[in-house]
C-alpha cells in the first residue's frame, strides 16, 4: 500500500513538472561574455539584472526565469546557442544580441521556431529592410541612423574633405554608408579594416596624414576603439585632424581614453543627462550598484525589459497568445531610459538623436554630456523596404 | 615617397613586435618539441602584470622589470606543474592540454583584474613624436618597439650561439636523450628555456599594451600571426623567426597601404572596397601556404634527430 502510494505520488509529482516549468516567463539571454568584448556584453547584462530587479523579477503575475549564453561574438556560435535555447530550454523571449553579424545568424531560428527576439543593440539594415519579421523587435535603433545623424552633425560644422574608418563586416558597412547618404561634402578615403582582430593603424594613420582631410570619422566600438583612440593619439595627428566617432565613446571606454577624450563628440539616441523620470532612476541605481556610469548599451538593456514586460502584462501570463502579445509590444505602451517612444512598420524605434561631448565633471567624472538634438523623431531609411504592416 | 618610408616604419615595426612574441614560441617549440598554445596567456599575463605593478610602484621601468620577472616565474610553475607531463605525449596532446590553460588563465584573469581590463599609461618621455627623416614624424613608442625588437634578437644571437646555456640548449634541441646520457640536467634546461619564452612573451604583451589595451584573450589572435612567423621561419630557428616575422610584418602593412588602392585601379570602387580588406587581410596566409608549398621546412630549417 505505501508502495504504491509513494509511486503515485512519485507519478503526481512528474506531473506537476511540466505545469511548473509553465508557471516562468523564460528567457534566453544570447550576448558575448568572453574575449575582448566581453566588457560589453557584462555591462548589457547589468543594464537587464537591474531592470529586473526594478520589477522584482516579475512580469504579469509570473517568476522570469533567464538563460544566459555566450555567442563567443561569433556569428555560427551565437546560431548555435539560439537554437539551444529555443528547443531545450524552450525559452518564450529571446534578447541581448549586441553584433550585428551574430544577430543576422541568430534570427532565422528565431523566426521558424515563432520565439519573439527582442535586439538590445545591433540594428542591422536587412532586418529593418526585406527581412522584417513579425517575430523581431528592436529596442535599441538601426545601425544607419546613428551614423546619418552624425554626418549630418558634420555638415553643420562645415566639413569638406572626410576620411572615413571602419571595420569589414556588417555593422561597419552599414555605419558608413549612413555617413555618406547625409555628409555633403566629399570623402578623401576609405578604409575598411579586419575585424575583430586588427590590431594595429598605423598603416591606415599613415595613408590619413597622406590624403590630409578636414576631419576623420571612424566606428570602432569596445576594446578596438579604445586602441584606435591610444593610437590616434600617439600618432601625432590629434590636434590635427578633428576624429568624430560613432558608438566609440562610453562610460566602458572613457576610463581607457582618459583625459585626451575631452572634447571629442558623438551622436546616439541615449545620453546619461536625459531628463526623464526613468532615466534618472536608471542612471542612479546603476551609478549605486557598480560605481561608475552605466552606457548606452545598459540602457537599451534596461528598457528591453520594460518591452518584454509589456507584452506579458498585456496577456496577464498566458504565454501561448503570441499575437496579443506582438500587439502590445507593437503600442510601446510603456516608458524607457528615453522617454516615450513609438515603433515604426518595422518594429523598430522612431526616436530622437543626440550630440553628446565628452565633459570632466564638478565630481571629477569623464563622462559623456548632451550638447543638442540632431534629429527629432528620426525612423530608419530602410523602414519602407520592410512589407510588413500594420 | 615619404609616404613609403612610413609604411615601411610601420610594417618593421609590427614585424619586431611579431618577433618578440614568435621567439619565445619557436625556442619552447624547436627546443623542447612542445606545442604551447598558451603562449598567448603569458603575453596577457605580462601586459596585466605591467598594467598593475607600473601603478603600485609608481615606476614605468621598475613595473616592467617586476612584470617580466613575475611572468619568468609564472612559467617556471607553469612548466614543472603543468607542462611537464606533456612532454612524453604527442603534439595534438599538448595542443588540448595548453589550450585548457587558455581557457585558466582567461578565467583567472577575469577573477583577478575584472572583464573591463586595463591601460598601461606610456611614462611622458616615451609620448609624442620624433623626425625620423626629414618630413617623416614617427611616434616615439613605436620606436622604442623596433628598438625593442633589435635588442631582443641581439641577446637571444648571443644567448643561443655563445654561451654555454646556449650550448646546451643547442645539443638539447638535435638529441635530448644524448645529453641526458652526458649528465646534463635536462628537466632544469627546459624549465629554463621555458622561463626565458615566458619572459619574451611577457615583454611582447607589455610592448604592444600601450598600443592595443590590455584585455582578456589580447593574445590569441596575435598568437596566430606568431605560428605564422614560425612556420615560414623554420620551426625551432630564432633567426628564422626575425626573418620571417619582418616579412609577415611588412607584407602585412603594404598589402593594407597598397592593395585597396591598386585594385581601384582594376575594378570598380564599390567592387575594390569589398576585395581590398579582404585580399589584404588573407595575404599572409596566402604567402604562409605559398611557403608550405616550395619550402614546407621553413627558411632556416632546424636539423634535429627527432623531426
Amino acid at each position: 500500500m505505501l508502495k504504491r502510494t509513494l509511486l503515485s505520488a512519485a507519478a503526481l509529482l512528474v506531473l506537476a513538472l511540466p505545469a511548473q516549468a509553465q508557471q516562468k516567463v523564460k528567457i534566453g539571454y544570447v550576448n558575448t561574455f568572453s574575449g575582448p568584448t566581453a566588457m560589453i556584453g557584462e555591462d548589457e547584462r547589468w543594464g537587464f539584472e537591474l531592470a529586473l530587479d526594478h520589477i522584482g523579477r516579475k512580469m504579469g503575475g509570473l517568476d522570469v526565469e533567464v538563460v544566459f549564453a555566450d555567442d563567443q561574438m561569433k556569428p555560427d556560435v551565437g546560431k548555435q546557442v539560439t537554437e539551444k535555447l529555443i528547443q531545450s530550454d524552450k525559452v518564450h523571449f529571446l534578447t541581448g544580441y549586441n553584433w550585428s553579424n551574430v544577430l543576422l545568424a541568430s534570427l532565422k531560428p528565431a523566426v521558424d521556431s515563432q520565439t519573439f527576439l527582442i535586439s538590445g543593440n545591433a540594428g542591422p539594415s536587412p532586418i529593418a529592410g526585406e527581412l522584417c519579421s513579425p517575430w523581431f523587435f528592436s529596442a535599441s535603433w538601426q545601425n544607419d541612423q546613428t551614423a546619418m545623424a552624425m554626418g549630418e552633425a558634420m555638415n553643420k560644422k562645415g566639413i569638406k574633405k572626410l576620411f572615413v574608418l571602419a571595420p569589414n563586416y556588417a555593422a561597419g558597412k552599414d555605419m558608413a554608408s549612413g555617413v555618406k547618404r547625409t555628409f555633403k561634402g566629399e570623402i578623401v578615403g576609405e578604409e575598411y579594416t579586419r575585424w575583430p582582430d586588427h590590431v594595429d593603424f598605423s598603416a591606415e594613420f599613415s595613408k590619413v596624414r597622406a590624403a590630409n582631410p578636414d576631419a576623420v570619422w571612424m566606428f570602432y566600438p569596445g576594446a578596438p576603439g579604445i586602441q584606435f583612440f591610444l593610437q590616434y593619439n600617439q600618432s601625432g595627428l590629434k590636434g590635427k585632424v578633428p576624429l568624430y566617432s560613432i558608438y566609440a565613446l562610453e562610460a566602458l571606454t572613457l576610463p581607457h581614453i582618459g583625459e585626451a577624450a575631452i572634447g571629442f563628440q558623438s551622436p546616439q539616441t541615449w545620453v546619461p543627462d536625459l531628463d526623464n523620470a526613468m532615466n534618472k532612476k536608471f542612471v542612479a541605481d546603476f551609478r549605486k550598484r557598480h560605481n561608475r556610469y552605466p552606457t548606452y548599451y545598459s540602457a537599451q538593456a534596461y528598457d528591453s525589459v520594460f518591452l518584454i514586460k509589456s507584452a506579458v502584462d498585456a496577456v496577464k501570463g498566458d504565454l501561448t497568445k503570441k499575437d496579443a502579445m506582438r500587439d502590445a509590444m507593437r503600442k510601446a505602451d510603456f516608458d524607457t531610459t528615453r522617454g516615450r517612444l513609438k515603433y515604426g512598420n518595422n518594429h523598430f524605434f522612431i526616436q530622437n538623436f543626440y550630440l553628446q561631448e565628452v565633459i570632466k565633471d564638478g565630481e571629477g567624472n569623464i563622462r559623456m554630456k548632451l550638447l543638442e538634438t540632431i534629429y527629432k523623431d528620426h525612423q530608419d531609411p530602410h523602414h519602407d523596404k520592410c512589407p510588413m504592416k500594420w | 615617397m615619404t609616404f613609403f618610408l612610413e609604411q615601411l616604419l610601420n610594417g618593421v615595426q609590427l614585424g619586431l613586435l611579431l618577433f618578440l612574441l614568435a621567439a619565445g614560441l619557436t625556442l619552447v617549440f624547436g627546443i623542447m618539441d612542445l606545442v604551447n598554445l598558451a603562449h598567448g596567456s603569458l603575453y596577457m599575463v605580462g601586459a596585466y602584470l605591467a598594467a598593475s605593478l607600473t601603478v603600485m610602484l609608481k615606476s614605468f621601468v621598475l613595473g616592467v622589470i617586476a612584470a617580466l620577472a613575475g611572468t619568468a616565474l609564472l612559467g617556471i610553475a607553469l612548466e614543472m606543474l603543468a607542462l611537464r607531463r606533456l612532454y612524453p605525449r604527442d603534439h595534438l596532446d599538448h595542443v588540448l592540454g595548453t589550450f585548457g590553460l587558455i581557457l585558466f588563465f582567461n578565467e583567472a584573469v577575469r577573477l583577478i583584474w575584472g572583464a573591463a581590463g586595463m591601460t598601461l599609461a606610456v611614462p611622458p618621455y616615451l609620448n609624442g613624436l620624433v623626425e625620423v627623416l626629414p618630413g617623416v614624424a614617427y611616434p616615439i613608442y613605436r620606436l622604442a618597439i623596433i628598438i625593442a625588437g633589435v635588442l631582443v634578437a641581439l641577446f637571444l644571437y648571443v644567448l643561443v650561439q655563445h654561451t654555454r646555456v646556449g650550448m646546451l640548449i643547442r645539443a638539447g634541441a638535435s638529441n635530448r636523450e644524448m645529453i641526458g646520457a652526458l649528465g646534463v640536467n635536462i628537466n632544469r634546461l627546459y624549465t629554463i628555456v621555458f622561463s626565458v619564452g615566458a619572459a619574451l612573451a611577457a615583454l611582447a604583451g607589455i610592448m604592444a599594451a600601450p598600443i592595443l589595451t590590455v584585455q582578456i584573450g589580447m593574445g590569441e589572435n596575435i598568437l596566430i600571426l606568431a605560428f605564422v612567423v614560425i612556420v615560414i621561419g623554420g620551426i625551432g630557428s630564432v633567426r628564422g623567426a626575425l626573418v620571417a616575422a619582418l616579412l609577415i610584418g611588412l607584407i602585412d602593412t603594404m598589402g593594407r597601404a597598397y592593395l585597396p588602392d591598386l585594385l581601384r585601379l582594376i575594378f570598380t570602387a564599390r567592387a575594390a572596397s569589398v576585395t581590398g580588406p579582404a585580399l589584404s587581410s588573407m595575404m599572409i596566409y596566402l604567402v604562409m601556404a605559398a611557403f608550405l608549398i616550395v619550402r614546407p621546412e621553413g627558411l632556416f630549417p632546424v636539423p634535429s634527430a627527432r623531426r
